[in-house]
């Protein structure tokens, strides 16, 4: 399978200036790659740093070292040491993300919310919300929220938004942050459906899943952030 | 110049020192040269009152000269306070001829109002101006209105000609209507109706304007391209008034009305006095003077 | 509205001429004798792009935007603007009426203070027409309807159309500001902090309305704020200032969420969580 996504060597570490300038490692010579049609999943004990290397390959961290080289329409960039518009560019064409958390903005309806990306890629308003909606359908979010903006959703309402959000577009790199944290049964089972999907249009997934059953049945490989652990560099 | 009796001081002639007229003919040519600019001038103090005509006197006294017949029009009438006393002060000071007709005169001073009767060459034109600056409306910044006249950026004046629309349906802009000259400067035409607008384009005779409290003389040399600003689907159009002169039956001229009693009787009459008096020597009656209604 | 294909042209990176910066900002210094206003800034913007310049009052974020928006000249260093042409100019070298005709036409300069932005004396839809009419456009009935489909656009009702802005409310001031910078289609227009002054909630609608109309435009826009949920809900990439000079530059996510220098640090953790 070809690889998408080749991280290798990448370490990171916080220096907190307020706090006499105290350096914190998070990351230390991480190695590993995404390729097509499958999903990744960074496994370990909570503050291990997955969170931290999925922002990294979103560009929302800077690294400190190493290189995170990701296959595009222009050729191969380096994410670490690309500038930010490239990182815009990467971001809208080739590595999507599914966050944790919505950021809701105020007055936004659900609907504009789910197919702004689409738009923001050219796609003509109906034929966005023609898959926004199946979308949301999909995930079982029932109509009447559809123009209501998410602000008021209860916790998991407000996840399949965001997870409605992150699937409708076609970046051939997906990054998942526990987007089945706060779902039920059967809201997990749709996701883990968007998943199989993805896997087999060719998309790379890298992902953070707490939930065990979800792990084992969208793994293809389980990457263990432990064996990042800075202290091995700093030993 | 003139006679000087010994034991009498008297006036220079038309009032100015000679250096002042100099001053201002400079202005005038500059503004001759430049149709529609306004051409700042050291105005002096007259012996009258800012408001009374200090720039159109200044101007007249810099262009006079002892063979010239005077016209002076207030509103279109010879006989009111402002037009007699201007008249006599330059019968005093210039002891020129003056006239109430206006094909006799050389120089006809006004404020407000251009002659019905059509001008020709060899006829200069005098506005006694109030304020010059078509932009003032909207721009209060001197720096500024000047650096939109120089840069041609005239969207402003649309902007108050917009507001009329918006406001009344139509140009409710009566008077002061501003006007583009040569195609090139946007020009205040003093506040005469906007009836008199297109007397001015390609007018035979000599067009100058003076502000003497804002220190500013402007000018439209004879034969000189004047727009009317307007928009495309309200273009500009003179008042029209539904009958004759009452006393003279003329009719498309700029009438007066005038009210004849406590019970709203009243009557329109030409405002141009001259032009009224001329018609009646030459046997027409309006409904107040006997004549028929038509 | 709709998105269309020949609307696409305008997105940044769909733009085929995108790869040549809009603006290129360079060495520039303006000094109000010996204090600094701003020093050395340095930095280019694309097409569609949002920067937000950030930094405590007196950091000189507003100099710098005067500066490249030329209304202040600055003492050192210069600003080259890509002309609709297609020719970068060096702003400083235009003649004036050039300038001036740039700064109505193809930028746009939206205030903190709508008064300063604003006729407040003539009505709603001739402070928008204003920029058509100065433009050449004629027609009283075209220049009206223009300025009512921007009027609805900024959420501004058609019966107000006639009023005069002393007659509406800050938050409606500054959404009738916008619209009539933007009625000829800017490609670039600069906010010196659009929602100061405002109410939290009028702050959030109009957040909301720049941030749709900036998409929807494919605006670019240089935003100075000192709020940095703004700079964050609008920008691609943000300026942080101090004392005149740039501490740190970025993508906007990355200077808040993992920012490098301790001013920064200092600034991102000073934010209030609500």
């Amino acid at each position: 399978m070809p690889k998408r996504l080749i991280v290798s060597d990448v370490s990171k570490s916080f220096t907190m200036h307020l706090r006499g300038g105290v350096v914190l490692p998070v990351i230390g010579r991480a190695d590993f790659s995404l390729e097509s049609g499958k999903c990744f999943v960074l496994g370990g004990p909570s503050g291990a740093g997955k969170s931290s290397i999925l922002k990294m390959l979103y560009g929302n961290y800077a690294c400190n070292s190493g290189q995170i080289l990701v296959v595009t329409d222009n050729g191969m960039i380096d994410l670490v040491t690309a500038k930010p518009r490239e990182i815009l560019r990467i971001r809208k064409e080739t590595i999507g993300y599914v966050s944790q958390f919505l950021s809701v903005v105020p007055r936004v309806s659900t609907m504009d919310i789910v197919s702004e990306p689409l738009i923001e890629r050219g796609y003509f308003r109906d034929d966005a919300h023609a898959r926004a909606s199946a979308l949301l359908e999909h995930l079982n979010l029932p109509r009447y929220l559809w123009d209501l903006p998410p602000a008021t959703f209860s916790g998991g309402e407000q996840q399949r938004v965001n997870i409605a959000r992150g699937f409708i577009t076609d970046h051939p790199i997906l990054l998942l942050d526990e987007p089945t944290a706060s779902l039920d049964a059967a809201n997990r089972e749709v996701v883990i459906s968007l998943i199989e999907q993805k896997k087999r249009s060719g998309v790379a997934l890298l992902g953070i899943f707490h939930d065990e059953e979800v792990r084992s049945r969208v793994a293809d490989q389980i990457i263990d952030v432990s064996a990042f652990a800075p202290q091995a560099t700093v030993a | 110049m003139t006679m000087q009796t010994p034991e009498l001081a008297t006036y220079n002639f038309a009032y100015l020192d000679e250096q002042t007229k100099r001053m201002i003919r400079r202005a005038i040519l500059k503004a001759i040269a430049i149709p529609g600019y306004q051409v700042p001038f050291a105005s002096r103090e007259m012996p009258m009152p800012y408001g009374w005509g200090t720039g159109g006197v200044q101007v007249t006294a810099s262009i006079i000269g002892p063979q010239d017949i005077l016209k002076v029009i207030d509103q279109g009438s010879d006989d009111t306070t402002n037009a007699v006393s201007i008249r006599k002060f330059f019968e005093k000071t210039a002891k020129v001829r003056t006239t109430t007709h206006t094909a006799d005169a050389t120089i006809i001073q006004t404020r407000h109002r251009i002659p019905e009767e059509a001008l020709k060459a060899n006829q200069t034109l005098v506005y006694q101006v109030p304020i010059p600056e078509p932009l003032r409306f909207l721009e209060p910044r001197e720096t500024e209105t000047r650096k939109m006249h120089a840069l041609e950026e005239y969207g402003l004046m649309h902007v108050k000609l917009y507001e009329d629309i918006a406001t009344h349906g139509h140009i409710a802009t009566t008077y002061a209507y501003p006007v583009k000259v040569e195609g090139r400067y946007v020009m205040d035409p003093s506040p005469t109706p906007k009836f008199d607008n297109p007397k001015m384009h390609l007018s035979p005779a000599l067009q100058l304007f003076g502000a003497g409290r804002e220190k500013r003389i402007y000018a439209i040399p004879p034969f000189t391209n004047v727009v009317s600003l307007d928009f495309e689907d309200h273009p500009f159009e003179v008042q029209k008034f539904h009958q004759p002169c009452a006393i003279c039956a003329a009719e498309d001229v700029y009438l007066d009305e005038v009210i004849l009693d406590d019970k709203g009787n009243r009557m329109f009459v030409c405002s141009d006095t001259d032009h009224c008096e001329e018609r009646q020597a030459q046997g027409f009656r309006g409904v107040q003077a006997g004549g028929v209604a038509q | 509205m709709n998105a269309n294909p020949s609307l696409n042209g305008a997105h940044p990176y769909n733009d085929p001429g995108s790869d040549e910066p809009l603006l290129q900002v360079r060495s520039l210094s303006k000094l109000y004798g010996s204090r600094i206003g701003c020093t050395n800034v340095e930095f280019d913007l694309w097409p569609g792009e949002v920067l937000a310049i950030v930094g405590e009052s007196g950091s000189g974020k507003t100099t710098l935007l005067n500066c490249i928006s030329t209304r202040l000249v600055p003492t050192a260093g210069g600003v080259r603007y890509r002309m609709r042409d297609g020719r970068m100019r060096e702003l400083f070298g235009l003649e004036e009426a050039e300038r001036r005709f740039l700064m109505r036409t193809d930028w746009g300069f939206v205030h903190q203070n709508p008064a300063d932005g604003l006729r407040m004396s003539v009505s709603a839809g001739a402070n928008v027409g204003e920029r058509l009419m100065a433009v050449g456009e004629r027609n009283y009935g075209q220049i009206r309807k223009t300025a009512g489909d921007w009027l609805s656009r900024v959420e501004i009702e058609m019966d107000r159309i006639d009023d005069q802005p002393r007659a509406f409310s800050g938050g409606m001031r500054q959404r009738l500001q916008i619209a009539r910078n933007l009625v000829t289609s800017p490609r670039l227009v600069f906010m010196d902090e659009p929602t100061g002054g405002l109410d939290v909630s009028v702050q959030a609608r109009l957040l909301d309305l720049l941030r749709g109309l900036v998409t929807d435009l494919g605006l670019a826009a240089i935003i100075v704020t000192h709020d940095l949920a703004v700079a964050r809900l609008l920008s691609h990439r943000m300026i942080v200032m101090k004392d005149g000079k740039v501490i740190e530059t970025g993508l906007t996510d990355r200077v808040l969420d993992d920012p490098q220098a301790p001013y920064t640090q200092l600034l991102v953790s000073s934010i209030l969580q609500v």
